[in-house]
């Protein structure tokens, strides 16, 4: 019998956050982010951190909250547009940061899951992203060797799991999170609805069991939106 | 007269053909998809993991798990899928989508694009376009004619760091359209604004290009 299930985020974070560790965390923006367990890992306080997510959150919220923390040495993304205290600290040389574009990103953690060292994509050839890293020609193209990626650590957000940790996701909250399922050595998973085993539909399931180690159940939420856009019903013909 | 950031967005529209797939980036290229010709199947891609996007929500409606990769709040439409950003992008690179339409900061009489970093100055990252302009089977650069300091950002070579080398088909601009001849090709003044002169774009383009108006 397998007990993925732990009653709260900080429970099933204890004992398997260290300083210095790899974490990466799912999410785009605010959207799919395992709110629970970024506030158990600034709650339970390790430092040195090097976090892989495709945003740092934004001042107050989502990862931001371990920037301001002082719990993160190294980011690795693709975009932080959005975090000033992240601009600041990296151009004060306080913060590390390797950007990777976004596919690339994607792809070298869908890499790292499956057990592939590596990949050649055209994606940053010819630019800074390209230098030091081994250059190809395929067909007259030229391709960048990108490595795989894992974390000792995947905190990712799911909307609906059984308790095996079968997992579906809800609309572009899904993101990264897949992905870092599979690249996590332990993967824990957040989740807005536990049901039985057998209750969801094998057809449908995004992410198998065997990647996810444990479950909580995601506890007041605030799910909040980055940009609100909205267009108005009278405007409709 | 200059066009309007929403004549230029409609001036980019005029480039999608009826069946494209197409990925909108932030800024200005957001605005074509209010500019497109009425009955035209066109699907938009946004590279989080959607295919198929609807118009922003009604008020009240909004759904803090369905944004665009601006993180805006979108909606779905009939023929929406969801994805992850892995297979996003497999979609990207793969050389699936017809169009990329980008903002920028530079672009060079080569095609190289610039629009993710000025040293020291602006971190923020090149998040999908990268690999948008490396994977998309035509790209169209959407930006001003000039920098708010008046310098060009049509350019001899690009001063700021690349996205991308060569990659270029269009620039569309307040002041006139740019096609290249090929990917790393000549680039060619096809079209000026109304009332732009000849002089004014040669005056604020640092890039050579050949004059190929209609």
């Amino acid at each position: 019998m397998r007990h993925k299930v732990y009653p709260d985020a900080k429970s099933a974070l204890e004992g398997i956050v260290s300083d210095g560790m790899t974490i990466m965390a799912g999410g785009f923006g605010l959207c799919g982010i395992a709110e629970n367990l970024i506030a158990a890992i600034r709650d339970l306080g390790p430092k040195h951190l090097t976090v892989v997510s495709n945003n740092c959150g934004v001042d107050d919220f989502g990862l931001g909250i371990l920037l301001a923390n002082g719990q993160i040495k190294k980011m690795i993304s693709s975009y932080v547009g959005e975090n000033k205290l992240f601009e600041q600290l990296y151009l004060a040389g306080d913060l590390e940061l390797e950007f990777n574009p976004q596919g690339t990103l994607a792809e070298r953690i869908r890499a790292g899951g499956a057990g592939i060292a590596g990949f050649y994509t055209k994606t940053g050839y010819g630019t800074i992203i390209a230098e030091g890293k081994p250059t190809r020609e395929f067909n007259g193209q030229h391709y960048v060797l990108e490595t795989g990626l894992v974390a000792d650590l995947s905190i990712i957000k799911a909307w609906k799991a059984d308790k095996e940790g079968n997992l579906i996701y809800r609309k572009t909250a899904r993101n990264f999170n897949p992905m870092m399922a599979t690249a996590g050595k332990i993967t824990v998973v957040e989740v807005e609805e536990l049901v039985e085993v057998g209750e969801l539909d094998p057809e449908n399931i995004h992410t198998p069991g065997i990647y996810v180690d444990r479950i909580v159940v995601e506890v007041g939420a605030e799910k909040r939106i980055e940009k609100v856009t909205t267009r108005k019903r009278e405007e409709v013909k | 007269m200059a066009w309007t950031r929403e004549q230029m967005a409609a001036r980019a529209a005029q480039q999608i053909r009826d069946g494209f797939y197409v990925n909108l980036g932030i800024g200005i290229p957001t605005l074509v998809a209010n500019a497109l010709p009425p009955g035209m199947t066109v699907s938009f891609q946004s590279e989080n993991g959607m295919l198929g996007i609807g118009p922003f929500p009604y008020e009240g409606e909004e759904d803090p798990d369905l944004i665009n990769a601006g993180k805006q709040t979108v909606t779905e439409v009939p023929d929406t899928s969801y994805f992850s950003s892995a297979d996003s992008f497999a979609m990207i690179r793969g050389g699936h989508m017809d169009l990329s339409i980008l903002g920028s900061m530079q672009v060079s009489e080569e095609g190289d694009i610039a629009n993710w970093m000025v040293p020291g100055k602006m971190v923020k990252g090149m998040g999908g376009a990268m690999d948008l302009v490396a994977g998309a089977k035509e790209v169209i650069v959407l930006m001003e004619h000039v920098e708010k300091s008046g310098a060009p950002k049509l350019v001899t070579r690009c001063t700021l760091p690349l996205t991308g080398t060569h990659v270029t088909d269009f620039v569309i601009t307040d002041l006139a359209v740019f096609e290249f001849t090929k990917r790393g090709g000549t680039l060619v003044l096809k079209e000026l604004a109304p009332g732009v002169t000849l002089d004014e774009v040669k005056a604020k383009t640092e890039a050579k290009f050949e004059v190929g108006l209609a």
